[in-house]
């Protein structure tokens, strides 16, 4: 099954000013949401705040009643070997397949670093990382 | 010096009476448009019933927002085929407002440009650089003719490049430049960058946005010019409507042209010399485009005194607006417009505000507007398309470059009662 390992990563909109990044942190601690991996991309006058939680939908909804506008986006995430090449291994994979990343940010989990992907064809990106011997993770196996 | 004595000095009962005979020519001319004629009828008036030029008082206003209801030739008096020339000028939605000339309105414009700048020292010796749009906007066109018709030989620049501008000034010896005077503020700030004059520019003719004294020193100063104000709008053919004099001491409106009246915005009540209100304007010598009470929506007010050069009735410089227009590196621009574009897409909501800025001299529009969250699909790409696409839109409909910004929903102010949506930043210079 592929689709075990489609995970949903919150994205939030938020203007590019002082105190967002803090609105968004805050809300999240209140409701006991712990978050494993964020990252923000941004363009002149606002950005999109995107994180994988413990728990997406209870993170979307305290955000939402606090008026933002809020998201789900399929990614999938990549073990790597927290050394030299971990990185170049994966990123390896998916250039070898013709397949484009469209944005990725990684954290260092507990096991293994773990590289989160965009990509515009998750299910070929599944099977292609498989076929290569890369390891995927579940929403379960985040943290 | 005169372009055309007998009429820029006509006064008392001679000007009452070309001013009578030319309104009552004016209402059975007006009488050909539907609008008019309905709303003449409604009242019961007729050109019989005007026997002073102060009968005027007893028709109707007409708005802006009524020749919009005429888009495209609704508001035209006479047949298709006699009409020449289109302009158009911004309406407070959408639609822009469409005005048409006959062969002898655009010699009649012509004829008040020429007096204009004959009036401030222009004649054949001179060389005008006009560097305005020349598209439908009045501004190019108008004053192409007219500077042609006094015989100067005529620059027709247009807009951008400034260097280039410069270079033409200096390499064609322009005595008199017409642009807008955030431009010509630009100019200056160039010509000083690179570190050059203008040593043959003499006259400056400035209009299209409202200026200030201290803007008219600084621009007479640095550029070693004499600036004058030029006033006029597109529903009364365009620039020229009135013009200052050397005296640069108020703006003579050309009243075998123009009936000009001083009202209170708010009751519709005449107001006297000296006092400040709303200017309305009845053509007198319009074929194409008659317009009764044209409610022009600019705040000045009838000076008292006679001006020493001998011409007639003279207004105050432009003070403001009477409703919520804006204008914009010389384009009128109706929040209202900006709303209607907004309205019509779905990706972000129906709030809004509109910053208006001066940036190096040229104003900046800025709009703020909400993002919907409904169809917020989670990635950057889509925003900024987004944001792309609404400033395309406004181009297109304001032809104005202005800056989006997307942002989040719930953050505008909501108002209670009258929006206030626009905050106009510009200080005096």
């Amino acid at each position: 099954m592929q689709g075990e390992y489609i995970i949903k990563q919150i994205s939030i909109f938020s203007e590019n000013k002082p105190g967002r990044l803090a609105a968004i942190a805050e809300a999240l601690e209140k409701s006991h949401v712990n978050i494993f991996a964020f990252s923000i991309a941004e363009a002149n006058s606002f950005g999109v705040v995107r994180a994988l939680v413990d728990k997406p939908d209870d993170a979307r909804s305290v955000l939402e009643k606090l008026g933002f506008a809020v998201q789900f986006t399929d990614v999938i995430a990549v073990r790597m070997k927290d050394e030299p090449g971990g990185l170049h291994a994966v990123a390896q994979i998916l250039g070898d397949a013709g397949i484009n990343i469209e944005y990725a940010y990684a954290y260092s989990g507990k096991e293994a670093a773990v590289l989160i992907l965009r990509v515009s064809q998750a299910g070929e990106a599944i099977s292609k990382i498989q076929a290569a011997g890369g390891s995927l993770l579940r929403e379960s196996d985040l943290g | 010096m005169f372009w055309n004595k007998e009429m820029e000095t006509l006064r008392g009962r001679d000007l009452e009476e070309l001013q009578l005979k030319r309104l009552k020519w004016t209402i059975s001319q007006a009488e050909k448009v539907p609008f008019f004629q309905n709303k003449l009828r409604a009242e019961g008036l007729s050109a019989d019933d005007i026997h002073t030029p102060d009968d005027i008082r007893k028709l109707p206003f007409t708005y802006k927002t009524d020749l919009r209801e005429g888009y495209p030739f609704g508001f035209f008096a006479v047949p298709r085929r006699d009409i020449v020339r289109i302009h158009t000028t911004s309406g407070t939605t959408g639609k822009p407002t469409v005005v048409g000339y006959t062969r002898n309105d655009l010699a009649a414009w012509a004829d008040l440009i020429a007096r204009n700048l004959t009036m401030v020292g222009l004649t054949p010796e001179d060389t005008f650089q006009n560097a305005v749009n020349y598209g439908l906007f009045t501004g190019g066109l108008g004053f192409h003719y007219g500077a042609e018709l006094v015989g100067m030989m005529v620059i027709p620049s247009a807009t951008g490049n400034t260097k280039r501008q410069i270079e033409m000034i200096n390499d064609f010896g322009v005595t008199s430049i017409h642009c807008t005077p955030g431009y010509a503020l630009h100019i200056t700030e160039v010509v000083e960058q690179m570190g050059t004059s203008l040593p043959s520019l003499r006259i400056g003719v400035f209009g299209a946005e409202a200026w200030s004294e201290t803007m008219r020193q600084e621009l007479e100063s640095r550029l070693s010019i004499r600036a004058y104000d030029s006033y006029g709008m597109s529903e009364m053919f365009g620039p020229g409507v009135a013009f200052e004099c050397t005296e640069q001491n108020g703006l003579h409106i050309w009243e075998d042209c123009f009936l000009s009246e001083i009202i209170d915005p708010k009751t519709g009540e005449n107001l006297g010399p000296g006092e400040k209100g709303e200017l309305v304007i009845t053509s007198l010598s319009k074929e194409a485009m008659p317009l009764l009470r044209y409610r022009t929506g600019d705040i000045t007010m009838i000076l008292e005194d006679d001006c020493p050069c001998g011409r007639g009735r003279r207004i105050a410089r432009i003070m403001g607006r009477s409703d919520d227009m804006l204008v914009i590196r010389g384009i009128n621009v109706f929040p209202s417009q900006i709303e209607h574009l907004l309205l019509g897409i779905p990706e972000v909501g129906d709030q809004y505000m509109v910053y208006v800025d001066r940036k190096n001299h040229l104003d900046e529009m800025t709009i703020d507007v909400e993002m919907n969250r409904q169809t917020f699909s989670g990635e950057l790409d889509g925003l900024v398309g987004i944001q792309t696409m609404i400033s395309r839109k406004l181009h297109d409909a304001l032809s104005l470059r202005t800056t989006v910004r997307l942002v989040e929903p719930g953050s505008l102010p909501r108002f209670e009662g009258k929006a206030k949506r626009v905050v106009d930043r510009r200080g005096d210079l």
